[in-house]
């Protein structure tokens, strides 16, 4: 593999890793709540892919790739409303240890539910298949992921800036009572960013799963932990920040694999990190915290 | 129905074992501005609170034209047209002016123009800025920005806390003729002031509220002329 083909991949996992930064960085905006049990939601919604074109082999594959992302959004939505709505006026520290609650439930369920053994994510036609581009070899996938994140991307952007739901959004996201008192009702607002946070990981799942074949209970830990960096690299509650973090942090383990630091990709990633945070302590995209009062 | 747009009827606020609002009952006339002041930690933002169904009182009745609307969600009292202009402004810093307002119509399912441009007519400076984040507005700005984005709900009742806090006093004059405006404009105001001079100077009616209980109540030239109320809230006890 030359330079090149390292650098696509690079951008490709970080458009995956993209697609999950969002719901931390969304979640994080809105309820200032690190949601541990995000890169668990990803996991899961690749397991439940393999189940359901396991129990309903006639399903097309599209409709699968549907019923799975639903199920995903689903599940989303169900954490926030026991895990975490229950706790809107407990301390931070306690939403956050539910959210470590969640993410070992998860983790465990999964467990319980494959006893533990790597599941064969299936082939995924069209995006699975090997395509030439530019030269280089690669499945589908690896050249799609960071175009899909990208239009995900500008088009939730889109929403957040000019619709009335985004505009209540940001709103939320700044002051819940003063959202109560112009009419918000700020449960479904957030409900409703768990829902777009878990689409766009149920879509990073399929893009990262259909090039990484075997899934286990323990499969989330890694990307999710990935997202979560490249959220706080980009500036945590910044949604370009995120992806622009993802990116940097996809390309960056992608050109140590190239120089043969595979093994210190966690390193990398970490280091990275702490470089950012030393020169900008609020990320890249990262916006200062100097309201008036 | 009765003159009262709103009355509350024995209000009891408990936070913990904290007894903030006491048995209190007031009312407020139809068309008029009434006035609360006391000192601070009375209890008077915790009754504005309790009507706008932020706080759960633990007993007592809010009848609203009537109807008693303890118990529902603010969005539903927003709806009712109950509007609340909080303590300390509490714009959204992150949206612009023009958002602001929005927010405000949130609810609305009409064309809200007419009430825009009431606004910009109220406070020609918010459009000028329509489009600068409200976060960069200086703190009197931001007070316009609040009271017109109560407006923009089309509200029948507007409440309104320590409009005049920290501002200048040449604004505050501005604040309170803009009062005046929109109640000859037809919205009743029940306001909550620190300010308690130009507040009884302007209310029709005021009641003075001290550690949850209404102490004294009556019309505003009354209760300006009050030996104990210049004592305690117009500072003119002893050079008075
Ligand atoms: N959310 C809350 N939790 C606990 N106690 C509260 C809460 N809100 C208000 N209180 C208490 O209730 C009492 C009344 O508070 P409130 O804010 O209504 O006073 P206020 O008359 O508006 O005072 P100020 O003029 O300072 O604004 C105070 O003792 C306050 O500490
Ligand atoms: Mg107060």
């Amino acid at each position: 593999m030359n330079i090149t083909s390292y650098l696509i991949r690079g951008l490709a996992t970080g458009g995956q890793f993209a697609l999950v930064a969002i719901g931390y960085t969304m979640v994080y905006g809105i309820l200032k709540l690190i949601n541990f049990a995000h890169g668990e939601l990803f996991m899961v919604s690749g397991i439940l892919m393999i189940y359901i074109v396991a129990d309903l082999p006639t399903l097309p594959i599209g409709l699968a790739i549907c019923l799975m992302a639903a199920l995903t959004v689903f599940i989303g939505f169900l954490i926030e409303k026991f895990a975490y709505s229950p706790l809107r006026s407990a301390p931070r520290m306690s939403v956050m240890i539910s959210a470590i609650g969640v993410s070992y439930l998860l983790q465990n369920l999964v467990s319980y539910i494959t006893g533990g053994l790597s599941k064969q994510f299936p082939d995924i036609p069209v995006i699975g298949e090997s395509v030439r581009f530019l030269g280089i070899k690669d499945k589908l996938t690896v050249f799609l992921s960071p175009v899909i994140a990208i239009v995900l991307t500008v088009i939730l952007v889109q929403i957040i800036n000019h619709t009335k739901f985004g505009m209540a959004m940001r709103a939320v996201s700044k002051d819940f009572e003063t959202s109560q008192l112009m009419g918000i009702k700020i449960n479904r607002v957030i409900s409703i960013t768990f829902a777009i946070g878990a689409f766009l990981a149920a879509t990073g799942s399929v893009l990262y799963f259909a090039k990484n074949t075997g899934i286990n209970h323990l499969s989330g830990a890694n990307p999710g932990l990935k997202a979560f960096i490249a959220a706080v690299v980009g500036g945590i509650g910044s949604i370009p920040g995120a992806v622009v973090g993802a990116l940097i942090i996809g390309v960056a383990e992608s050109l140590a694999k190239a120089f043969g630091l595979a093994d210190f990709s966690d390193v990398i990633s970490f280091g990275l990190l702490i470089i950012i945070l030393v020169v900008k302590p609020t990320g890249i995209f990262g916006e200062k915290t100097t309201e008036k009062v | 129905m009765s003159d009262n747009i709103l009355e509350i009827k024995t209000l009891n606020v408990r936070f913990g074992g904290i007894l903030a609002v006491n048995d209190i009952s007031l009312d407020v006339r139809r068309g008029k501005i009434v006035t609360l002041i006391g000192a601070n930690g009375a209890g008077k933002s915790t009754i504005l609170r309790s009507v706008s169904g932020i706080v759960k009182p633990v007993h007592g009745e809010i009848l609203f034209e009537g109807e008693n609307i303890m118990g529902l969600t603010p969005e539903q009292i927003v709806k009712k047209g109950i509007t609340l202009v909080p303590e300390g402004r509490r714009v959204f810093p992150n949206l612009t002016v023009l958002e602001n307002l929005k927010m405000g119509a949130y609810l609305r399912k009409d064309d809200y123009e007419k009430d825009l441009s009431y606004v910009y007519r109220l406070f020609p400076r918010l459009e000028e800025r329509s489009w600068q984040s409200a976060g960069t507005l200086s703190g009197g700005e931001q007070q316009m920005l609040a009271v017109g984005r109560a407006l923009m709900s089309s509200p029948k009742l507007i409440m309104m806390d320590e409009p005049s806090l920290g501002l200048a006093p040449l604004v505050v004059r501005d604040i309170f003729s803009i009062i005046r405006t929109i109640n000859e404009n037809g919205i009743t105001v029940l306001l909550i002031e620190q300010n308690a001079n130009m507040a009884l100077k302007t209310c029709d009616y005021g009641y003075v509220i001290e550690t949850g209980n209404i102490t004294m109540q009556g019309e505003g030239d009354k209760l300006l002329n009050d030996d104990r109320v210049k004592e305690a809230y117009l500072g003119k006890s002893r050079n008075g």
